[in-house]
């Protein structure tokens, strides 16, 4: 019965499903068009560093999110955007290495660790939440901000306010991320696994998943680009989740180093204004550096 | 090694949601595949038309389409539910009823025409002649490429694993996210889940195909 179901839509589904490609797809550029911070002239570095290696290159593979609204998206013009993007961009410069002289590399939720111990980037900033089980694998710099867990509901939405409502309700997150394993494991939703964040709007949209979870800021992003059709379901979060920059384990120099320039970009302004040029326009708390983990 | 001992339990769950996938979708398509055959060979213009239609358009989309068909565009077209299991089974018994559809056809093609026309002379109507006579030979002849299809349908089911279903490979790849280090156990412990529904599954077809062979 199933398969007549689908018959004389076959056509048809090929036409709305191009159609509703496209719709998810063009969810408009990020904020901002993204800076084009100086680049340090001829910096120095101690021979054999991290630093000094990717100085003499010239230039960078970073990680991060191409779908994430304010921290990580490409847009139309196959440019990322976003505040782990000018992260990215504000290191690179004090490496010597012009934005355009970045490589950007789409990292996942899942594959993050595997991306930086094979090499594949020289540092990752895609909302990298920084925990005990990932330090085992590669290391943090950082952390650069700290956001924490929401739920994102229908506008319409009145019966979930908390965490503790979701209880064996479908809830839509990333499969292997960690708020995914929080909502389940802590308030007993149950998980629609998706691929990645913007995948989870369908669903929700179409009332199959009750909200989807994952840190405030990336929610914020999505109820900024639809708000007539989505809001948080409250604006406290219920888990702390500190931002890192991770890069290959055991390179303690090149953190070491990562975490001074951060320090710096607070002093000098750089990390505010890298903020206001994006998240900013939605999230009007401009955060404060978080303490650098030194461990 | 490790990995795979202590992630039993997911796997395990992961296995039994794959089973369950391949084993119900495989039924439907089983069933309304052969439905499409019939349709294909009945005297009836319509019928064969829509048959082959249908089974031209499905076998030659990417199965992805299909799922994404039924996880995505049937939600916007008003026919929402609760467990995602439920489009995973519409994509994978749509798309692989079609290819159960083809197999069937070769099997009626191999029955000599002489045993219609000789049912056809006592009297017998097109459903009993398809039903008693075609049918019964036909199936047997097709049970080997039947079971490649089957084999195919359950490793299909992995596609499920990107459209919001937990399953093996969905398992798979939180494991693997779990367990940066050893990523590779985690794709090993996968594949002999795979390979225990597929392995079996290629011995059963052999096991059956010796029964209900016809020597011609």
């Amino acid at each position: 019965m199933k398969a007549f179901l689908t018959r004389r839509k076959s056509l048809l589904a090929a036409a709305s499903a191009a159609i509703a490609l496209t719709l998810s797809a063009c969810g408009g550029g990020g904020t901002g068009t993204g800076s084009n911070p100086t680049p340090v002239e001829k910096p120095s570095f101690a021979a054999g560093t991290t630093m000094e290696k990717l100085a003499s290159a010239g230039k960078i593979t970073i990680g991060t999110k191409f779908d994430q609204p304010l921290f990580g998206q490409k847009g139309l013009d196959g440019k990322p955007v976003g505040f782990d993007v000018e992260i990215g961009k504000l290191l690179a410069a004090k490496l010597g290495i012009p934005a355009d002289k970045i490589e950007w590399v789409e990292t996942v939720s899942a594959n993050r660790e595997q991306f930086i111990k094979q090499g594949k980037v020289d540092l990752i900033v895609a909302t990298y939440t920084i925990n005990d089980k990932r330090k085992t694998e590669v290391d943090f710099a950082g952390p650069y901000y700290e956001a924490g867990q929401a739920l994102m509901v229908n506008k319409d939405n009145t019966s979930i306010t908390k965490p503790e409502d979701v209880k064996g309700k479908n809830v839509c997150s990333v499969t292997g991320s960690t708020p995914a394993s929080t909502i389940v494991e802590k308030y007993g939703a149950v998980l629609v696994p998706a691929a990645t964040y913007s995948a989870c709007l369908e669903p929700l949209r179409n009332k199959q998943v009750e909200a989807v979870t994952t840190d405030n800021v990336i929610l914020a992003g999505f109820v900024n680009k639809e708000p007539d059709a989505f809001k948080l379901a409250s604006d406290e979060t219920f888990t702390k989740e500190p931002y890192g920059i991770g890069l290959k384990k055991g390179d303690t120099e090149f953190r070491n180093w990562i975490n001074d320039q951060l320090e710096a970009f607070a002093k000098d302004g750089s990390y505010k204004k890298a903020w206001e040029d994006t998240a900013g326009a939605v999230i009007k708390t401009a955060p404060e550096l978080p303490a650098i983990d030194r461990y | 090694m490790d990995v795979i001992i202590e992630s039993l339990p997911q796997y395990w769950d992961g296995f039994l949601r794959t089973l369950f996938l391949a084993a119900v979708s495989g039924i439907i398509a089983l069933v309304v595949g052969t439905l499409l055959a019939a349709a294909r060979v009945s005297p009836v213009a319509a019928l064969r038309g829509f048959s082959m239609a249908y089974v031209e358009v499905v076998r030659n989309t990417p199965l992805t389409i299909a799922f994404f068909f039924a996880a995505v565009v049937l939600p916007r077209l008003g026919v929402t539910f609760q467990q995602f299991e439920i489009a995973a089974i519409i994509a994978l018994s749509a798309y692989t009823s079609a290819f159960i559809a083809e197999a069937v056809r070769s099997g009626v093609n191999s029955v000599p025409v002489g045993q219609a026309e000789a049912a056809r002379s006592i009297g017998m109507q097109f459903g009993q002649v398809l039903s008693l006579i075609i049918l019964p030979q036909a199936l047997r002849t097709v049970i080997p490429p039947m079971i490649n299809i089957l084999i195919a349908l359950v490793k299909n089911s992995s596609v499920a694993g990107a459209f919001y279903v937990l399953e093996l490979f969905g398992y798979g790849k939180q494991l693997a996210n779990d367990h940066g280090d050893a990523v590779m156990w985690v794709l090993v412990g996968v594949a002999f889940f795979y390979l225990l529904i597929t392995v079996p599954l290629g011995y059963l077809a052999h096991q059956v195909e010796r029964k209900v062979a016809i020597a011609r």
